[in-house]
């Protein structure tokens, strides 16, 4: 049970960071469909650096070293954002396009360069890595599951989400970005300037999705960045429509869906799920499907920004 | 026809656009390789430029003839699911919608298909082989269209967008391939150093016929697939231009509210254009199994989606969704991967021809971008032509104009001059 609360954990950061990704992106104004590619680049990017780092030893304390990847990540996943803004919001390209195109990109820059410079399809962290787990392994069982096997990176993106949401909501700048998602010409028409809000949430977006995709690949993945990230990104999506584009709500559907996601790969560890006989394909399935009823029920009462989708037009008040 | 009202024309416009967005995505896969070169000990700018020559080649790239006839006939064969899969997407654009699922949908195609065809063994009777496989191809198109379907019902019926819904059945169809197939023990590969693939229709004697394509294109893979290809673009292009379903179809698109107005069952209308579609991507998963060639590797299918469902999504865009063009567009992008493939002689490795392809969506997002920029220019021509025109017509009577416009030419000198006289004072 314990450590099923404890992969419950590790598997519902990275869609929690990321699905607050998306809303940022959608309160703004933008869909961001292109989470996934920007989870791919970023974790390309951290792998990359976690390699050269550790192979010049840099970085004493893996600690230390795990929250500086993850930065760069981030920073990583914000620029490469950048082609999703500067498509959807200057030139006023189809959003869906333009994030599927940087879904495919993605994978194919990772397999490109991969190959390139490192001879593989795929970037492996050295082994040493694991060095980022935190063990306490003679903690009293509630402490456990916070604290042994645990990765820093949770608690930063705990952090990173309370604090995120609570700017969005209280100060004036998030205030003003919700608004540009909601109704971008009256904002302009106080003197907000919408290009410039849109930019900012789609650049958060993108810096949340790339922390968020090397967060899942140092925790879930064994620290191997590929071409695929399993339609995490996509995941995170569903969970911010669960969520009604609300911190609290995306909350609670990130656990609901970490909870579920984590059930297929690790099945085989918990006695009661593997004797219960069902291959893993079912639990896999279980996700996508509880998504599907979820969004059939829940998109009714929809909570989904007025604007989004649609570039701003000065000219159309 | 002159040449501003040509380049006014709406499929013209469409055909210029695309083959910027085509020509800016090459340009951009060249510089990336430039840069490769340019960080990389293995290549050198030389290389770049080969590379760029063997993409831009294709199958042409092997200096060989014989090889360049196989390359020919595969590139045929393997543009078969490119095509039905951009189709798809084609007709689902053009009812407003975003077929992102053509992926899931190709993968349910492959399923059934293959449990019918390679179930039953009719090895040494062709008649009985073609009947089974005409059997496999319809019962494919029908689990597509179920499963197509699916995103439809949510956007009818909830309002769900159809994208998350077409991703999550995406995954949620690789996970039941590998699932039932895992199951089926008959229908595995367990030749020597296979692991995880099924046996073929070689195996069972019911594969797509060839009609001797085989002979014409030597050694390669081609069978009659993509005849079925053609001709299903033909009847999707009826259905669209010339029937009322289709018109339907696309007042969905253009207006949903509109449709609505005009009495169109637009919740319908949706449903049935995501079957077809699904029917379209599900036909291009089984032309492409059921050749005696292809064996299908079942046990890694959960974890990733063919590329070929979301390939179809460039495809449909460069031929903006007219069925006609899909061919055309699907052989393409099959020329540019094929060329993709050849690059290792150059020292990069293939996946630089999917950057490019990625690269062409991105840019095909932004063709309202590149049409408004011809339309401009086209004016401009026009514009220009009107005034020669004018010109020409008022040269022989009008002094006193020319003699304006002269005087209009040599304004900035005066300007010029002033300037310069102020300047002395």
């Amino acid at each position: 049970m314990i450590f099923l609360l404890q992969k419950t954990l590790i598997y519902t950061a990275p869609l929690l960071i990321v699905a607050l990704g998306g809303m940022f992106s959608e309160r703004s104004g933008v869909i961001n469909l292109a989470l996934e590619g920007e989870m791919i680049f970023g974790a390309f990017i951290g792998a990359i650096s976690a390699r050269l780092f550790l192979e010049a030893g840099v970085f004493s304390n893996m600690q230390l070293q795990f929250i500086v990847v993850l930065l760069i990540s981030a920073a990583s996943g914000a620029i490469f954002s950048l082609l999703l803004s500067f498509s959807a919001i200057k030139l006023k390209a189809d959003q869906t396009i333009g994030g599927t195109a940087l879904n495919m990109l993605a994978p194919a820059i990772v397999n490109a360069f991969a190959l390139a410079f490192f001879n593989m399809e795929k970037i492996q962290m050295p082994a040493n890595f694991q060095g980022y787990v935190i063990k306490n392994p003679d903690a009293t069982p509630i402490e456990q599951i916070f604290a042994d096997k645990a990765y820093i990176s949770t608690y930063v993106i705990v952090v990173v989400f309370i604090l995120l949401s609570i700017w969005i909501y209280k100060t004036r700048t998030g205030m003003r970005m919700r608004a540009c998602g909601e109704h971008p010409q009256a904002a302009a028409s106080v003197g907000v300037n919408v290009f410039k809000m849109r930019y900012l949430g789609t650049t958060i977006s993108g810096a949340l999705a790339g922390l968020g995709g090397y967060a899942y690949i140092a925790t879930v993945a064994n620290g191997t960045a590929e071409s695929s990230i399993a339609g995490m990104g996509f995941l995170a999506l569903a969970i911010m429509i669960f969520g009604n584009w609300k911190p609290v709500g995306i909350f609670f559907g990130a656990l609901l869906f970490g909870f579920l996601k984590c059930i297929g790969p690790v099945y085989n560890s918990v006695d009661f799920l593997k004797n219960l006989g069902l291959p893993m394909y079912f639990y896999n399935i279980i996700p996508y499907a509880v998504v599907l009823v979820v969004l059939a029920i829940t998109a009714k009462k929809s909570g989904c920004p007025k604007a989004e989708g649609i570039p701003y037009d000065k000219g159309m008040r | 026809m002159n040449m501003s009202g040509f380049m006014k024309k709406e499929g013209v416009k469409s055909v210029i656009s695309s083959v910027l967005c085509i020509l800016a995505g090459v340009l951009l896969g060249f510089i990336i390789m430039v840069l490769l070169a340019l960080f990389n000990d293995r290549t050198s700018i030389g290389d770049a430029v080969k590379g760029l020559g063997i993409l831009l080649a294709g199958p042409f790239s092997s200096g060989n003839a014989a090889y360049i006839v196989t390359n020919v006939g595969d590139m045929i064969f393997y543009s078969t699911p490119l095509i039905m899969t951009g189709l798809s997407v084609a007709i689902a654009y053009k009812t407003g919608l975003f077929n992102i699922g053509a992926a899931g949908q190709f993968y349910m195609g492959t399923l059934a298909a293959l449990m019918i065809a390679l179930n039953a063994d009719t090895n040494g009777s062709p008649a009985m082989g073609f009947l089974v496989w005409l059997a496999a191809l319809l019962t494919a198109m029908l689990a597509g269209m179920i499963w197509g379907a699916i995103p439809g019902f949510f956007k009818a019926v909830f309002n769900v967008n159809e994208v998350i819904v077409c991703i999550m059945t995406n995954w949620i169809s690789a996970n039941i391939v590998t699932w039932i197939f895992t199951n089926t023990p008959d229908l595995i590969n367990r030749s020597a150093g296979k692991s995880g693939y099924l046996i073929t229709t070689a195996v069972t004697g019911n594969g797509t016929p060839k009609l001797g394509l085989d002979q014409v294109f030597k050694g390669s893979y081609i069978d009659m697939g993509i005849l079925v290809a053609i001709a299903l673009a033909i009847v999707i292009y009826v259905i669209l231009t010339k029937t009322t379903f289709g018109y339907e179809l696309r007042a969905c698109g253009s207006n949903k509210y509109g449709a609505r107005c005009a009495g169109m069952n637009e919740k319908r209308n949706i449903i049935v254009s995501m079957a077809i579609a699904g029917g379209l991507a599900a036909i291009g998963g089984a032309l492409y199994y059921l050749n005696p060639g292809i064996e299908l590797k079942f046990d890694t299918a959960y974890s990733q989606l063919p590329s070929y469902g979301f390939n179809g999504i460039p495809v449909a865009l460069l031929g903006s969704n007219n069925p006609i063009a899909v061919i055309f567009v699907g052989i393409f992008i099959r020329f540019l991967s094929l060329g993709g493939d050849h690059l290792t002689s150059a020292g990069y490795n293939k996946y630089i021809s999917d950057i490019i392809v990625a690269l062409i969506i991105y840019f095909a997002g932004f063709s309202m971008f590149f049409k408004g920029f011809i339309t401009k220019l086209a004016r401009k021509k026009e514009k220009a032509a009107e005034e020669a025109a004018k010109a020409a017509v008022q040269k022989p009577s009008v002094e006193g104009e020319k003699t304006g416009a002269k005087a209009d030419e040599a304004a900035p000198e005066k300007a010029l001059t002033e300037g310069k006289e102020a300047e002395t004072k």
